[in-house]
């Protein structure tokens, strides 16, 4: 299973207005990052379901990254601090069911921020790629 | 899981991009992928699919294969979701129909060198796409009407430029200045290059213009305090804060008829309370009740209630016919409905003190170049005349040091960015000194010379022909010799490749620029984003310059980046036109991105009702429970209530759980490997 070639699913959910510019912006800067996160756009972080990472890792999502804009800079003014306060609620629910909550992660890039996009990609990555599989797929198959 | 009543028809619409897309992914092997998902009807890829031909692809497909959902895998939904909406539209489907794939921003491009992950994660990305498609539901854009005003925020050149423009289009415009003046930077500067126009000279015609425009509502001496709405229906908040003197329209008001400010002076006059004066860089003294300068606008004297010792001489002195001084005056608040804002709230200077080896604040001979302004000025504390502050002798050699803080990765106060305007104020002092003061001569210690603007390369020649010496390096340190107060420059000659040392009798200091203190404040007062370096930012560096991602905002001047007049004159010019545009048209179509709520579902628990910042959440009783209820007109569809009802019972419009759920659903569990 942790062979080589594992290479990890990762799911982020972004907001609009500044993480999904910022990681637009490195896009027109090309910075490179690894290939292994797929991103979902939503308008703003305070969207965020716990729902959908429950979901998510139910599926067998090994790592999942929530990004929002900075606090003071939402464009709706608080979605951000909002599902910040939901973070700590599914990391704890995280550990509860026998998960490593560093496979949930949250940050803040705004839309100037590319090269801060392609260190977030990299470290959730790594991150990720060290805990090895989720532990709920593994369970599954 | 709601389903869609009708069988998907999707068509997936793959772009090359040229080879932007093409180059570093299989697009053939996308689009085979998408013809096998479900629901996929029809497959295609195009070189440029945002071309003519491409968006004809898509029209035509629709209406062949009878497509209920659109799908296009290209750039970023943030630069082309509008037109491929369009095409859908075209096509006789609901724009709101149509997903988009990002496979360039967030992927061709920041995987250039990994085809096969980049291919995968194309598929990834088109499927998950297909799986939000086949749930989209139609929706109807909102259509709002837009207020008859603006505001424009900040009242020098930028500002007052963009309120006249939009006043003469016949818009009421709210310009707003914290100072008891309009001018700004612009009034402080004594020439302008390349042209040596006298700055006061053009500035004043604005300065009076927007004085008397009919529609203009000058509001000087205020603060904005809260904005709220979206639109064309911003309501704003304004606090008038206490001037301490009635101008003649608010002591007729009071009853005082023929009264009020008439800037005669003689307040200022038996005024003892001595200050330094900002406007002069503190080199001239100003009372407690006090113009800046002879210019202003509007001609109304202001208390310092700071310093005022409520003496009472200066309402004497006033008399009983004007009655134009109140010391008991407090802040008073105005609210005001505008369609759209401009922000023109310019720039500061850095605390260049804090460079202690260049020694400002430390060795009297060391100026910054807005006290060269100041000193150069006719108008200004000197009359003219370029004299030592140590000793009010005439300067014979001036050091200038370029870059003071500009173009400096170092951190500290120093910036990184160009401060742009420095290098041609320099010149223009240059220019000033030789032109006053026989003999004298300027030593420029420079970087690049950045002369970028139209005829500034020949005033560059200009000056060099005239005399002025060029050093080409940075300045390392400034000693001070305590006796002569001369000063002695260290730094490095690059083009000879020694140190040099040269003993000057004045150092100038130009000392970059950088975000107004209370930027921040009034960025996120206006959802304004701001660029790494602080600045304001723009909603695209190179198409939307004056735009911002918050609809109906718009910068203009220094605030979004360092402009020279002629720039911000230029981009002012811009914004207005741009912030005209939602007032002119009359209404503007907004994102139908709202919360639903679904009434069997809702248990009226009202946890959504504290989450919502716009309080467009209410809870009403309906068929004998109590339901939430949401108001369109004030939802902006941010989804923070989805994200928390314990109940499921709020459904954001094209953002559902259900669809949300099935782009997780779609990456984890139908990929090809699993």
């Amino acid at each position: 299973m942790t062979d080589e070639k594992w290479k990890p699913k990762i799911i982020a959910i972004i907001c609009n207005w500044c993480s999904y510019a910022g990681a637009d912006l490195a896009g027109g800067a090309r910075i490179q990052y690894p290939p292994d996160v797929r991103a979902i756009r939503v308008m703003c972080s305070g969207r965020v379901d716990p729902l959908f990472i429950m979901k998510a890792f139910q599926d067998g999502a090994d790592g999942m990254l929530i990004s929002g804009c900075h606090f003071g800079d939402c464009h709706y003014l608080e979605g951000n601090y909002k599902c910040a306060k939901r973070m700590f609620l599914v990391k704890t629910l995280l550990k509860n069911i026998g998960l490593d909550d560093r496979r949930l992660r949250m940050t803040f890039v705004s839309a100037s921020e590319g090269a801060k996009w392609g260190e977030v990609m990299e470290d959730v990555v790594k991150t990720v790629t060290e805990l090895g599989p989720s532990p709920i797929k593994k369970y599954e198959r | 899981m709601a389903e869609t009543k009708e069988e998907p028809r999707i068509g997936v619409f793959i772009c090359h991009c040229g080879t932007n897309i093409a180059g570093s992914l299989s697009i053939e092997e996308v689009k085979n992928y998408a013809e096998t998902l479900d629901g996929v009807v029809v497959a295609d890829e195009y070189q440029y699919m945002c071309s003519t031909p491409g968006q004809t692809k898509i029209i035509d497909a629709i209406k062949e294969h009878n497509l209920n959902g659109v799908v296009v895998a290209a750039c970023s939904p943030r630069l082309h979701e509008p037109t491929f909406r369009t095409a859908t539209e075209e096509g006789g489907l609901n724009k709101f129909r149509f997903e988009m794939a990002n496979i360039r921003e967030q992927n061709a491009w920041v995987h250039m060198h990994d085809w096969e992950g980049a291919t995968i994660k194309a598929k990834d990305t088109v499927r998950m796409a297909v799986a939000k498609c086949r749930m989209l539901e139609d929706l109807q854009p909102k259509s709002v009407p837009v207020e008859h005003a603006a505001l424009v925020l900040g009242a020098g050149v930028g500002g007052m430029q963009a309120a006249l423009d939009l006043a003469s289009a016949g818009i009421k415009t709210y310009l707003v200045e914290k100072l008891p003046t309009v001018g700004g930077r612009m009034s402080q500067l004594d020439k302008t290059f390349p042209t040596l126009d006298c700055s006061q000279c053009i500035l004043t015609p604005k300065m009076v213009d927007v004085g008397r425009h009919p529609n203009i509502e000058l509001r000087t001496y205020t603060e904005v305090e809260k904005v709220e709405g979206y639109i064309g229906n911003f309501t704003v908040t304004l606090r008038k804060k206490a001037r301490g003197v009635l101008d003649p329209i608010e002591a007729e008001a009071l009853g005082y008829v023929g009264g009020g400010c008439n800037g005669c002076g003689d307040c200022s006059e038996v005024c003892p309370v001595i200050k330094p004066n900002p406007f002069e860089m503190g080199m001239a003294p100003r009372k407690a009740i006090y113009i800046y300068h002879p210019q202003v606008m509007p001609l109304l004297y202001t208390i310092d209630f700071d310093s005022c010792v409520k003496c009472g001489l200066c309402v004497d002195a006033c008399g009983p016919e004007k009655k134009a001084i109140d010391l008991d005056a407090v802040d008073t608040f105005e609210e005001i409905k505008v369609g759209t804002c401009i922000l023109a709230i310019g720039y500061d200077y850095i605390p260049i003190e804090e460079k202690r080896e260049w020694g400002y604040k430390q060795f009297d001979n060391v100026i910054t170049g807005l006290e060269f302004e100041r000193l150069i000025c006719a108008s200004g504390p000197t009359t003219g005349h370029l004299i030592r502050p140590s000793d009010g002798q005439t300067p014979k050699k001036v050091g200038f040091v370029l870059c003071a803080g500009s173009r400096d990765n170092t951190g500290g106060v120093n910036k990184p960015y160009c401060s742009r305007f420095c290098c041609m104020y320099c010149l223009k002092h240059a220019h000033q000194i030789m032109e006053k003061i026989p003999g004298a001569i300027p030593y420029l210690f420079y970087m690049d010379i950045r002369a970028f603007g139209k005829m500034y390369e020949e005033f560059y020649y200009r000056v060099q022909n005239e005399g002025a010496k060029f050093i080409r390096g940075r300045v390392a340190n400034i000693l001070e010799d305590p006796t002569t107060k001369n000063l002695t420059i260290y730094a490095e000659d690059t083009l000879l490749g020694r140190p040099v040392a040269m003993e000057m009798d004045m150092v100038v200091l130009a000392a970059a620029v950088q975000p107004k203190a209370d930027a921040e404040k009034i960025r996120q007062m206006f959802g304004v984003s701001k660029s790494q370096d602080g600045w304001l930012l723009e909603a695209h560096p190179k198409l939307n310059p004056c735009g911002t991602t918050t609809a109906g905002i718009y910068l203009a001047g220094c605030c979004q980046g360092p402009k020279d007049v002629p720039d911000t004159v230029a981009q002012a010019e811009g914004a207005a036109s741009a912030a005209s545009i939602p007032i002119h048209s009359g209404e503007v179509q907004l994102e139908p991105y709202f919360a639903q709520c679904n009434d069997e579902l809702c248990a009226g628990c009202g946890m959504c009702i504290n989450l919502c910042p716009y309080g467009a959440l209410d809870l009403i009783e309906k068929n004998g429970r109590t339901v939430m209820e949401v108001t369109e007109a004030k939802c902006k569809g941010c989804g923070t209530c989805g994200g928390f009802c314990p109940g499921g019972a709020i459904t954001m419009q094209h953002f559902t759980s259900p669809q949300i759920c099935a782009q997780i659903d779609a990456f984890l569990l139908k990929g090809e490997d699993y």
